[in-house]
């Protein structure tokens, strides 16, 4: 092993070896206050503009992809209430159908890429450390990395909008539809590289999550003890990893065959259109899972707090998770019935379909028998399960429904498919949403929302998703085409579409309500104790709001129901350096402590990387030499973020 | 925190480096690898998918890629291993001279694949504007050549890093090692990229 190392690094290793020893750790001779006042003073931030863009800390980098993405739900909420406006009434000549189009394409890119799939990736960030004990996730840098590669999309998806070039070719941009020869213009390319951007921000809080999840829980934590939000985040993460590619080369395909010229979906020179539709779904349909297991692990994490137990059939609920997450990808096709399948084909993702709602449903008779058996409080986050369940299992039930391929091919791209998912997405993912922010809010900010504003807000929102999306059966039934601006007089139509447009104005009060008690209770809210609700995991034994450091010492966790369990002790490891960032990582299964891992500190590089890359996106919109000359910025910035800031040797490993 | 704590061990005396699956960065570079190989199998997908349409493959009146150029490119690729193994190798012994002497040689390597996969381009037999098959086959010789890019100026900076005094430290050699790693990822790639390239289109 020594044989190639010379004298000089051998006497500095040993030099190295005793300045290690003088280095200040957490234990019994350094705890409480004292302990407390230097991890702050290691763990914080440097101050102002530039420590606030350069901060590497999960929660504020998890804080500001929560507030960033529900400011874009309000902006795609705000577009939906104009397409509800427009269709109040039949023959309306409100907004033009070009504008039309571009609505709807806004509506359904923004809420999928720029609300749905980060709002869940954000909450994760947040909390995934404090629930499995540790003070930062895996690659912090990567992490605000991602988070300003998100932004950057949004920005540029909502810069375009207001400039009146936003694409106007649906959220799924078919083919030939969004190719050179039917979207000239920049139009297209906007959203394809928006898709770009997000696929990126997403793909790299995926492995940020993966391995946060799997190397950096808090000793004890076997998988089989990890909490059932961690769990449905980690096989969301594993599917965001397998799924995101398929949209970003498909898109990167579009972005080539109208910009180069290649002719992977030009059916006149042997490309398929089909091929763009393949490609989407294989993400697209993974994408409604990725967007909804992560609420089943909200609904498990509310389940058990406000019924005083744990989740019914843990095991089940986990393969459950894991068994929906690979079923996902057989099940892409069911969005392409329409464009004629070999027969077989047609079997196998009908039988496909129709196996998702199997653990699906294992899942929702675990949370009812969890209620079953406990003693449920029905504060806010619980009236959320409750109202999610009722509304997700009609969403499921006409989801089974349009699996069978005659019927499909009956209701397809009606009003009938617009109510199905909107009532597993919204019923589905949103709901939870809103329970989980109501419940984690004291954590987030130290201080209680309002229960009597949740309360009427919750019912507000219940009652008036019923009424908004519930007559859109009918009008789907009775042959309403979705992505039309209007529709004529006399069809039956009027009536289910004036319901619509007023109950998604009832909706809009509903989520106006929400924020403004959360804007109203960071101020005026009672303030939180550690653990108001009475809750079991780890995040509430850190304090409202968690201190940067997170926990004082690293806990020990002996079951699945740590704080439960305490006793009025917490057990702990001790050990760690507290004069530098430094976390403790375990082993991937058995969670046994295996090696101390330093935290980077907080770099500017992230932002600077990002705004390389996104120059090098925007521009590769209008020139195909921008992917070579943008990439001598990006690699000159990623370089930097890794190059050490100082090439002295350290008694320990620091990131500079 | 509200609850006392209750001292158990000191995690104090664990290592701050290991090699492998331990490694946090490890798992990093496989979560990577794994999102890069979805990318190739989707190629692939899209590969087949277009193929299926077409009465021959390469479609009539176009040859199929020289095989000169790229049987080239595997054999110098395949060989890289050699020094890649003794990189790795000497990063697990601390063996800082060899890394420091063998780095340049998979810099060079990487000089002469990236001259070798110009002239790869050159003898496609087709521009990627003709038609679906060629934008296809481009596409896949231009995935791979990004991870060549992305490879090669990884190498370099590193060597760079390891020519000084922070090179002797275990987590920069653990740094050696996945770098290694990843270059086995990139030569196995092109395997099948070769065989889809080159070699379906004579079947």
């Amino acid at each position: 092993m020594s044989a190639h190392v010379p004298e000089r690094v051998r006497r500095e290793d040993e030099q190295l070896a005793r300045e290690r020893q003088k280095i200040a750790r957490d234990g019994p001779k350094l705890k409480g206050a004292k302990l407390e006042a230097r991890l702050e003073r290691t763990w914080s931030r440097p101050r102002g503009i530039i420590g606030w863009l350069a901060t590497v800390d999960h929660k504020e980098i998890g804080r500001r992809y929560i507030v960033t993405a529900l400011l874009f739900l309000s902006l795609g909420g705000v577009l939906a209430l104009a397409m509800r406006v427009q269709l109040a009434q039949p023959d309306n000549a409100l907004i033009s159908a070009q504008r039309y189009n571009e609505l709807f394409t806004m509506h359904g890119s923004t809420m999928m890429f720029l609300f749905a799939v980060p709002v869940m990736e954000g909450v994760a960030v947040f909390i995934i450390p404090l629930m499995l004990g540790t003070r930062s996730t895996a690659f912090p840098r990567l992490n605000a990395f991602s988070y300003f590669m998100y932004l950057f999309g949004g920005l540029l998806l909502w810069g375009a909008f207001l400039l009146n070039i936003g694409p106007d070719i649906g959220w799924f941009a078919y083919t030939p539809l969004s190719g050179p020869q039917f979207s000239p213009g920049k139009r297209a390319d906007i959203w394809a590289q928006m898709i770009t951007f997000t696929e990126v921000s997403a793909l790299a809080a995926a492995v940020v999550l993966v391995c946060t999840i799997l190397k950096t829980r808090a000793p004890g934590m076997t998988l089989a003890r990890m909490p059932l939000f961690a769990w449905a985040m980690l096989v969301v993460a594993v599917m965001i990893i397998f799924s995101m590619p398929a949209v970003a080369l498909a898109s990167s395909m579009l972005i080539s065959d109208r910009l180069i010229g290649t002719n992977f979906y030009n059916a006149y020179e042997h490309g398929d259109a089909l091929l763009w539709q393949h490609l989407f779904w294989f993400f697209g349909h993974p994408e409604v899972y990725i967007i909804f297991l992560p609420a089943t692990g909200f609904v498990s994490v509310i389940t058990e707090t406000f019924c005083r137990r744990p989740v019914f059939a843990y095991p089940i609920v986990v393969l459950a998770l894991i068994s929906t997450g690979i079923l996902a990808f057989g099940l892409w096709v069911h969005h392409m019935f329409a464009t004629g399948l070999p027969r077989v084909g047609y079997s196998f993702y009908t039988s496909a379909s129709m196996t998702v709602a199997i653990p699906t449903a294992l899942q929702i008779f675990c949370w009812l028998a969890t209620m079953w058996d406990g003693r449920p409080r029905f504060q806010v986050p619980m009236l959320y399960v409750v109202g999610f369940i009722v509304t997700f299992v009609i969403g499921g039930l006409s989801g089974v429904i349009i699996a069978s391929v005659p019927l499909d091919l009956q209701l397809h791209d009606t009003y009938f498919i617009v109510a199905h998912f909107h009532y597993v997405l919204i019923g589905g993912a949103v709901f939870p949403l809103l329970g989980i922010l109501t419940y984690w809010y004291p954590k987030i900010t130290g201080r209680m929302m309002s229960d009597t504003l949740g309360k009427i807000g919750f019912w507000m929102i219940l009652l008036g998703f019923q009424l908004t999306f519930f007559p859109m059966h009918f009008a789907g039934l009775l042959g309403m085409p979705r992505r039309v601006y209007t529709y004529p007089a006399g069809l039956g139509l009027e009536l289910p579409n004036l319901l619509s447009s007023i109950g998604a104005f009832v909706v809009a009060a509903a989520v106006v309500l929400f924020v403004i008690n959360g804007l109203f209770s960071l101020y005026r809210g009672a303030i939180a104790p550690s653990n108001p609700w009475g809750a079991s995991t780890l995040e509430w034994a850190a304090a409202s709001p968690p201190r940067p450091y997170n926990f004082a010492h690293i806990p020990v966790v002996e079951s699945r129901t740590p704080l439960w369990d305490a006793e009025g002790e917490l057990p702990v490891v001790t050990g760690l350096r507290v004069d530098e960032k430094e976390i403790l990582l375990t082993t991937v299964v058995a969670a046994t402590p295996d090696l101390r891992e330093p935290v980077p500190a907080a770099s500017l590089w992230p932002l600077i990387a990002a705004i390389a890359v996104g120059v090098l996106f925007v521009s590769s919109i209008f020139s195909p030499w921008a992917v070579v000359f943008g990439a001598i910025p990006s690699a000159i910035a990623l370089t930097a973020w890794f190059w050490p800031k100082d090439l002295k040797r350290q008694p320990e490993p620091v990131i500079s | 925190m509200i609850l006392e704590p209750r001292f158990t061990d000191s995690v104090a005396g664990l290592p701050t480096h290991k090699f492998g699956p331990s490694s946090l960065t490890w798992w990093g570079i496989i979560g990577f690898m794994i999102i890069e190989g979805a990318f190739f199998g989707l190629a692939f997908a899209a590969y087949f998918f277009l193929m299926g349409h077409e009465q021959g493959w390469p479609p009539e009146g176009r040859q199929a890629p020289n095989l000169l150029w790229g049987a080239l490119f595997l054999i110098v690729i395949l060989l890289s291993e050699i020094p890649n193994t003794m990189i790795k190798k000497a990063a697990r012994e601390r063996d800082v001279p060899a890394i420091r002497a063998l780095m340049p040689v998979m810099i060079a390597i990487g000089a002469v694949l990236l001259i070798v996969r110009g002239f790869e381009f050159n003898n496609l037999n087709c521009r990627w504007t003709d038609d679906a098959y060629s934008s296809v086959i481009w596409m896949l010789l231009f995935l791979h050549t990004t991870h060549l890019i992305t490879d090669w100026g990884d190498t370099i900076v590193l060597w760079l890093l390891m020519r000084t005094d922070l090179g002797w430290e275990g987590r920069r050699l653990v740094d050696t090692d996945e770098n290694c790693l990843y270059w086995r990822y990139v030569w196995l790639l092109w395997i099948p990229v070769y065989l889809m390239i080159y070699w379906v289109p004579r079947l």
